[in-house]
């Protein structure tokens, strides 16, 4: 299973960065999106993975016993998730307005702010 | 009560952004508040500083989690410096934007996304929790990215989305960092991981890991193959933003590299050459491509480049007197970018362009607000006794004495280009005859303001000019301050001791 999640976190970092290198605006999104994915899953395969055995006390336990899942990368994903869905749903009103300002989607066309005059 | 106080620049700033909501279309009370927002912060960041000062680090844990369990907060001398600077260029910046910052901006809701921002500042500088510190990243460049298009004028638009995308990358690289650290030790508490690191085998591993934070920070602080955000975006907005980016956010970056760099993972030999090697190129091309650029704005971003490699290049060394050197240039580059920016901005609305070739004439002009632009100059360029001077002291005799003449020879090398810049942007903006230009109908220029117009924009910049005037005759305080900065980063047990609890 590690060894599955271990190429599809290659893989998903692979795509996001070629979806990146394109000339496109939207594509560079999807890439920004796709490589975000990537992290996340990274963090949850870096915690180890545990089957079935979730971190919760027995009810006349007092503390956990034995191997069982580490809860804190999932809390780290989550927080990553929730603060990547709020960096995405501005980047898409921005690359909207960049489209209606612009006039093109083509990011090797974008070099007002380069010129040297 | 007292113990919290470590908390409370960040609750200070939002407080006052949460306030300024409730005043959501009345720019008149925005301005009001922020300015009052500004001054409590600096007053309860002199409290913080002077508690750090008499008593050592201080540190609370979050809801009460014991130490490497919860998020720790920890102030010690280097956070709280910052903060109460951030605090100080916050203030001057929000007298600033009074004028700016037009009201249909500030109707956006500039000043609250301002004051989150410095929040994110304070944050940053005061977390003691790896992933804490990505959190607060987050919050400050989602709030750069709003400050950044605000009016949506169309460069701006342009501007924002390359820094925007970089941004973002650099995030990413930071978070799989973490994720990596988090593999390797299974703790993210910087005082924890202090004690883990060294006692893993694969040390290899551990630089290799360093090194993706190293691009992460190196993204946001701008150093040599990843600044090409950096002059893209910075002229863009106006110039209370551009002032607080300049001042501020390429410093957060350099803060995380010291933090990271010198209390997580000390630098090993190979990561110190790559470290000096980046440090002597982004000063190389941060100076050659200033002194290229037309657009005076174009000219200071790029300036900015060119000193993070004084940054870099210290903590490159990684030496007790580099890093008072490091830290010290710091100090003295936030107030002092954070002042070219606001005179960028006087200057555009003086001759209603910010490119080189339509100024001129400032000197004969407005002769006393030359003499106030001069400080910063010459401070920029290290002219004795101005505060850019000390900090090289300490950077050149610890590259000398650390037996690196390529480092000395590019920081002399920086500084001389500085001088060669600033030159050229005095002898084109101050003492060359004014050209003769339309002037254009619709712009408000600078001598049909009133005086209460003129002083908002006037007095800001004269408070951080005091600063750095007090920074050039009293550098033995900041030197002071600056030293034991260095003697807490190099001796981690300070550190661990004041997040553990130990006495």
């Amino acid at each position: 299973m590690e060894i599955l999640l271990a190429i599809m976190t290659g893989i998903l970092y692979a795509a996001g960065i070629y979806l990146i290198l394109r000339r496109s605006l939207v594509k560079l999104i999807i890439g920004i999106v796709i490589l975000g994915n990537g992290v996340n899953l990274l963090i949850f395969l870096m915690g180890g993975l545990v089957k079935g055995r979730p971190p919760l006390i027995a009810e006349d336990g007092k503390m956990l016993e034995g191997i069982f899942a580490d809860p804190v990368p999932q809390a780290l994903i989550l927080t990553a998730i929730v603060i990547s869905f709020g960096l995405q749903s501005f980047a898409i009103v921005l690359i909207k307005r960049a489209y209606k300002v612009l006039k093109t989607d083509d990011i090797d066309t974008m070099n007002k702010t380069d010129d040297i005059k | 009560m007292s113990e919290h106080l470590i908390i409370y620049p960040i609750i200070v700033h939002l407080i006052t952004a949460v306030l300024l909501l409730f005043f959501w279309m009345k720019p008149k009370i925005q301005r009001y508040i922020s300015i009052l927002g500004g001054g409590v912060g600096i007053v309860i960041a002199a409290l913080l500083f002077q508690r750090v000062w008499s008593s050592g680090i201080q540190s609370i844990q979050l809801g009460n989690w014991e130490a490497p369990f919860g998020i720790s907060m920890v102030a010690d001398t280097l956070a709280v410096s910052l903060i109460l600077l951030t605090n100080i260029v916050a203030f001057a910046l929000a007298i600033y934007s009074t004028e700016n910052m037009v009201s249909s901006r500030v109707k956006f809701g500039y000043y609250a996304i301002f004051h989150f921002l410095i929040m994110g500042l304070s944050g940053a500088f005061l977390t003691g929790d790896l992933f804490n510190l990505y959190v607060w990243f987050e919050v400050i460049i989602i709030s750069s990215f709003v400050l950044l298009t605000i009016g949506g004028r169309k460069i701006q638009i342009e501007g924002a989305v390359k820094y925007f995308t970089l941004n973002m990358i650099s995030s990413i690289i930071f978070l799989t960092g973490i994720a990596m650290v988090y593999g390797a030790t299974g703790s993210l508490n910087m005082a924890e991981l202090s004690r883990i690191i060294p006692e893993i085998e694969n040390q290899g591993l551990i630089q290799t890991i360093s090194l993706v934070f190293f691009i992460g920070f190196g993204v946001k602080s701008g150093v040599f193959p990843l600044y090409f955000w950096l002059p893209a975006s910075y002229h863009t907005p106006p110039a209370a933003v551009s002032a607080l980016f300049a001042g501020l956010l390429t410093k957060v970056g350099i803060y995380a590299m010291l933090r990271v760099f010198t209390l997580i993972f000390p630098l090993g030999e190979v990561n110190q050459i790559i470290l000096m090697v980046i440090a002597g190129l982004t000063m190389f091309f941060g100076g050659i491509g200033a002194l290229v650029q037309k657009d005076i704005l174009r000219v200071f971003s790029y300036l900015i480049i060119c000193h993070i490699g004084f940054m870099v290049g210290g903590l490159s060394l990684f030496t007790e007197v580099a890093i008072v050197g490091a830290v010290m240039y710091m100090f003295h580059d936030i107030i002092v970018k954070a002042t070219l920016y606001m005179m960028g901005g006087v200057m555009f609305r003086i001759f209603g362009s910010t490119k080189l070739r339509n100024m001129g004439g400032l000197m004969d002009n407005y002769p006393r607000l030359s003499l106030l632009f001069a400080i910063p100059l010459f401070a920029l360029v290290g002219i004795p006794p101005l505060s850019g001077f000390w900090p090289k002291v300490s950077l050149f005799s610890a590259s000398y004495t650390a037996g690196e003449i390529a480092m000395l020879v590019m920081f002399i090398f920086a500084s001389l280009i500085t001088l060669v810049i600033i030159a050229k942007v005095w002898n084109k903006s101050f003492s060359k005859d004014a050209p003769k230009l339309e002037r254009k109908s619709s712009f408000k220029y600078f001598e049909d303001f009133s005086f209460s117009e003129k002083a908002a924009y006037v007095v800001p910049i004269i408070i951080l000019v005091g600063v750095t005037l007090y920074y050039s005759f009293f550098a033995e305080h900041f030197q002071l301050v600056a030293a034991r900065i260095g003697e807490e980063l190099m001796n981690t047990e300070h550190y661990y001791n004041a997040v553990f609890g130990i006495k």
